[in-house]
């Protein structure tokens, strides 16, 4: 016999449910009056460095319809490529971004968006710059353990070459899953749950 | 992080998830989950600094009924109806440490098994003076308490004849994105537990005890309320001593 290691098991996870909004987003599932706005609902303000965008799109299910009542939520660096997080050692991020936001997917038309900045580059574990992106994570009705992917951006061509994440992917046509298409400032990331177009997810 | 803590902010990766421990995409006595699992594998990424930084939440959020769903969304003079209870537990990582200063996120159906949702149609009430969400910081000892009633069962269209046990929906971030964790509470003794297809969806017995929580005696209210401990567990973070720090990670 050796030593036991004394680790615990992580607490596993279930689905969100239908209802996520009512614990998640309560204003928005018309419950009035409990917290003043829902969390994550805005990660902007006048004073918040970089270019203003915005990131919208749809999760689409495996016989492409759209998933009506999920819930995203985003984690990203500030203009500057820091993250607003005790983490953070490189330096403080904007005091004027949270990085992170919530949005759920509209019960009507299935679409998300979020009011964001685009981020600046943040680098690997190993020193090389990745390209700029945005940390996405989904919990739905159905989902049994939140999916982890990443959006890019279509016009940081060099970069996304180089990136080391986007690297890894055997397939590459499955790249083209990760990059927004652009539009102004208007970023749209559709999101394929399954099938021929599935997006790439992460185990991170 | 939480205010007076005199260590260091963490930037280890986590430990990889046992993705047998938890439930896979395709559970198809979830009848939901067939569509809307990935078919391909996963691609791993050991942490980097996008997943081991995450949100972290002041006690400024909070109101002071956050953590009171019995009067949180009241008429004032009156309370929801049921069975009164206490949920509290700790916040731990894998390596057994408190979490300290961590946002965790309640939502649950009435004493009748109804949400107040627009998509829900279940036939039983409505309880005017109970919403069904509140949430809680946990602090310096990774310690989280919250105020409730015991919600009901009740019944969704899976199966013909399926059944949800009384449970408690939790969100629960850590300190890193990695760590973000939505699961479920169920309650110690109550035979539904092992009936229903969403806590099948988890292959292993041992896995589904842990999300059991205790009646918690020595912490029930005399007259008051009684007390149900639920400890939730996040990833661990391995030590700096190991991680081969170059420059920026």
């Amino acid at each position: 016999m050796v030593q036991d290691l004394g680790y615990l098991k992580e607490t596993p996870s279930q689905t969100a449910g239908p209802y996520v909004h009512i614990g998640l987003t309560p204003n928005y599932s018309e419950i009035g009056g409990v917290y003043e706005t829902d969390l994550g609902s805005v990660m902007v303000n006048d004073k918040t460095l970089g270019e203003h965008i915005t990131v919208t799109g749809r999760v689409i299910d495996g016989a492409g319809a759209p998933v009506k009542d999920a819930v995203l939520e985003i984690w990203q660096a500030d203009s500057a490529g820091l993250y607003n997080s005790p983490s953070e050692l490189r330096g403080t991020a904007d005091p004027n971004f949270t990085g992170w936001g919530r949005c759920p997917t509209s019960s009507t038309d299935g679409v998300f968006r979020f009011g964001t900045i685009k981020p600046g580059r943040v680098p690997f574990k190993d020193g090389r710059e990745m390209a700029p992106h945005i940390t996405v994570w989904i919990v739905a009705r159905g989902i049994n353990i939140g999916l982890h992917t990443r959006m890019y951006f279509p016009e940081e061509t060099e970069a996304n070459a180089e990136d080391p994440l986007l690297a890894r992917i055997e397939h590459r046509d499955r790249l083209a899953t990760l990059i927004a298409a652009k539009e102004g400032s208007v970023y749209t990331f559709d999101i394929h749950l399954q099938g021929d177009k599935e997006t790439v997810f992460l185990d991170i | 992080m939480s205010k007076g803590s005199n260590s260091k902010p963490e930037t280890g990766a986590f430990f990889a998830r046992d993705r047998a421990w938890h439930p896979p995409a395709f559970a198809p006595g979830y009848k939901t989950s067939v569509l809307r699992s990935p078919q391909r594998a996963l691609l791993s990424l050991d942490g980097t600094i996008s997943e081991i930084t995450g949100p972290v939440f002041g006690h400024s959020i909070l109101n002071e009924l956050d953590n009171d769903l019995i009067h949180n969304f009241a008429k004032p003079g009156e309370s929801a109806i049921g069975e009164r209870i206490i949920v509290h537990g700790r916040v731990l990582d894998e390596r057994g440490r408190p979490v300290p200063g961590v946002l965790l996120e309640f939502w649950q159906a009435n004493a009748g098994g109804r949400y107040r949702h627009k998509k829900e149609t279940y036939l039983a009430a409505i309880d005017p003076n109970f919403g069904g969400c509140g949430r809680a910081i946990s602090d310096n000892e990774g310690h989280y308490a919250f105020r409730t009633i015991r919600p009901g069962a009740y019944p969704w269209p899976n199966g013909v004849n399926d059944w949800r046990p009384a449970h408690i929906h939790f969100s629960v971030f850590g300190h890193g994105f990695a760590q973000r964790l939505i699961t479920q509470m169920y309650f110690e003794g109550d035979p539904m537990i092992w009936k229903c297809p969403i806590v099948g969806t988890i292959p292993d017995k041992q896995a589904i005890e842990q999300l059991i929580a205790p009646l918690d005696w020595g912490n029930t209210i005399p007259m008051d309320a009684r007390a149900y401990k639920f400890d939730i567990v996040l990833r661990g973070r391995r030590s700096t001593l190991f991680e081969n720090r170059l420059e920026g990670n």
